[in-house]
């Protein structure tokens, strides 16, 4: 099982490396590419949000942020944006501080309020300032164009971002961030200090979505606060993502990241303006039916056809 | 030695004095009982002692170090445990990862706190269900892994809140072994629990309140022949 599972995963990256030699057609790499932007967006929410059971509405206060660090560089200061996957990372975090400092502290919704105001405040901060453009946005002239280019720029982000996590996740502040997100109480008898845990979770969180909003500024070359601060197609979206895939799964994300897009593709181009409706509705029947997501229903399976067969009961992974 | 004392502890929650103006002491290596009729402030004494509460007034020492102004995750480091009268286990998680959560306290090591939780784990009678979820365990399994999450983190004086409740005759006896097991192995304890007949049987001293206040504290059979303790009990009548 362990070498069927090693090999598994050894296939699959080598699939991702040579997967644009085989697909050379720009509009399927156009799909893949914003399936890793969404996969980074939807694992650093699910570090804070499904392992540490901080639900945050307001991921796309990150995600603009880094976008507008990579634009706002090229826009005033003629530099590269791609240092903006350096500083837009950063910026996210620096953002990300205050908030946790205090909405933390506090019990109840307290966090997910403050990143849902975080996010609206952002979007209406940049619409009417002068230094970002307002609502205008920022166009930029990559000097890249092949997709081929950015396919393996977004393989290395969310390899980076998924790597990160699972390290995270699988040491000691891994069974800290579960532990607050089980019982507050049972944590703090424990001697965790959670409120310094659970910004070591937002902080790490707020940087990948921060690489991903540069990431995206970079490829797509065009923002306005309006698309990246957007609540419903960034901050609700990177909740369903990680619903629909797994929430506190190593590969929930990625997965759900895929059939997100994928659909949403399939049913734009086949259905019309029907589309948004039908979309909806399969998410819901989705959610409905398998509660755990698509990764956590298979561990499920896995895990009871492992106890099944050891005729004990199988370890949870967290 | 005095392990951990209390000075004139208060704690109000608006007009309601849950505990008032109480001094005790634990002696290190001793077992101390708490008893007191439903709602007389035995819990609200643990949550101040671990700081889920700020006191309203008055001091808490432990080794002679002043506690009371700690962040309560502190507590447990310096060496204080507790378990919860109503039981809060990790619930999505093993019966062994809830022990390490309580081992990393110690450890940045998994492969150190897997060891220590095994310890543990064994030496609370958990080995049977060590990959079971939380969740999924009966109230006597779930009072257990308390316990055991709680002695994972290493601690000199260990709060017990009602370890029997809810129990058949049975069960409490094997908890009862299982914290005298804990007592002959060095451990300090406070220990509430309604069974008088326990009490008696494990204590070294007993500490009676009753609306929060001090109505006796001594040696078991000083505290079961108190008037104030018998009023308290079984009314004026027998007083
Ligand atoms: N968080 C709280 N807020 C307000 N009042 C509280 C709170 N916790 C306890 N009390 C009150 O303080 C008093 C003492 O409660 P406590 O839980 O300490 O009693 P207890 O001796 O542990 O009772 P039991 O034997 O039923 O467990 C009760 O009147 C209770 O209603
Ligand atoms: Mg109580």
């Amino acid at each position: 099982m362990k070498n069927f599972n090693l090999a598994l995963k050894i296939l699959l990256v080598v699939i991702a490396v040579i997967l644009p030699l085989v697909i050379k057609a720009p509009y399927q790499l156009h799909i893949i590419i914003l399936i890793f932007i969404w996969a980074i967006i939807g694992t650093s929410w699910n570090l804070l949000g499904g392992y540490t059971g901080q639900v945050s509405f307001g991921h796309a206060a990150f995600f603009g942020v880094g976008a507008y660090a990579a634009g706002l560089l090229q826009f005033h200061l003629g530099v590269s944006p791609w240092w903006g996957m350096l500083l837009g990372p950063f910026a996210a975090m620096v953002i990300s501080l205050p908030i946790g400092l205090i909405a933390f502290r506090l019990r109840g919704p307290y966090f997910a309020l403050a990143m849902l105001a975080l996010g609206e405040i952002f979007r209406l901060l940049f619409i009417n300032l002068a230094f970002t453009n307002g609502a205008k946005g920022i166009l930029i002239m990559p000097e890249i164009t092949s997709k081929m280019f950015y396919y393996y720029v977004g393989l290395s982000a969310l390899a980076l971002t998924i790597g990160i996590t699972y390290l995270i996740v699988h040491s000691k502040i891994g069974f800290y961030l579960v532990s607050i997100r089980e019982d507050q109480d049972a944590a703090t008898s424990l001697g965790i200090p959670t409120t310094l845990y659970k910004n070591l979770a937002l902080l790490p969180s707020a940087f990948f979505t921060g690489l991903a909003g540069a990431l995206y500024m970079n490829y797509v070359a065009f923002i306005d606060p309006n698309i990246v601060f957007n609540l419903s197609n960034i901050s609700v979206m990177a909740i369903m993502v990680v619903m629909l895939g797994g929430v506190a799964t190593t590969w929930g994300p990625t997965v759900g990241a895929a059939i997100y897009i994928i659909l949403g593709e399939v049913f734009r181009t086949t259905l019309g303006s029907a589309n948004v409706l039908v979309f909806g509705v399969l998410v819901c029947l989705i959610i409905l039916f398998l509660p755990n997501g698509i990764v956590g229903e298979l561990d499920m399976l896995r895990g009871f056809l492992a106890r099944k067969k050891e005729g004990a009961a199988g370890g949870v992974k967290i | 030695m005095s392990l951990l004392e209390a000075r004139d502890i208060t704690k109000k929650f608006g007009g309601l004095a849950a505990v008032s103006n109480l001094s005790f002491n634990v002696n290190k290596g001793e077992i101390l009982g708490v008893i007191g009729p439903n709602g007389s402030g035995k819990t609200t004494v643990f949550n101040c002692i671990s700081r889920f509460f700020p006191l309203t007034s008055g001091e808490l020492y432990f080794k002679d170090q002043r506690i009371d102004e700690l962040p309560a995750h502190k507590i447990c480091d310096i060496g204080i445990g507790r378990t919860f009268q109503v039981v809060k286990p990790l619930k999505r998680m093993s019966v062994e990862e809830n022990v390490m959560a309580g081992a990393f306290l110690r450890t940045s090591s998994m492969h150190k706190a897997r060891l220590k939780a095994n310890e543990i784990i064994e030496f609370c009678g958990l080995e049977k269900y060590k990959y079971r979820e939380a969740k999924s365990l009966p109230i006597p399994l779930r009072k257990r892994l308390e316990i055991a999450r709680s002695l994972a983190t290493d601690p000199e004086l260990l709060l017990l809140d009602e370890t029997c409740a809810g129990l058949n005759p049975k069960e409490s006896e094997e908890a009862i072994a299982l914290i005298r097991k804990i007592r002959d192995a060095g451990m300090t304890i406070i220990i509430v629990e309604h069974i008088m007949k326990v009490m008696m049987g494990i204590s070294d001293r007993i500490l009676a309140i009753n609306f929060g206040s001090m109505i006796a504290f001594g040696s078991p059979q000083e505290v079961s022949n108190h008037p104030e303790v018998i009023r308290a009990y079984l009314g004026d009548a027998y007083a």
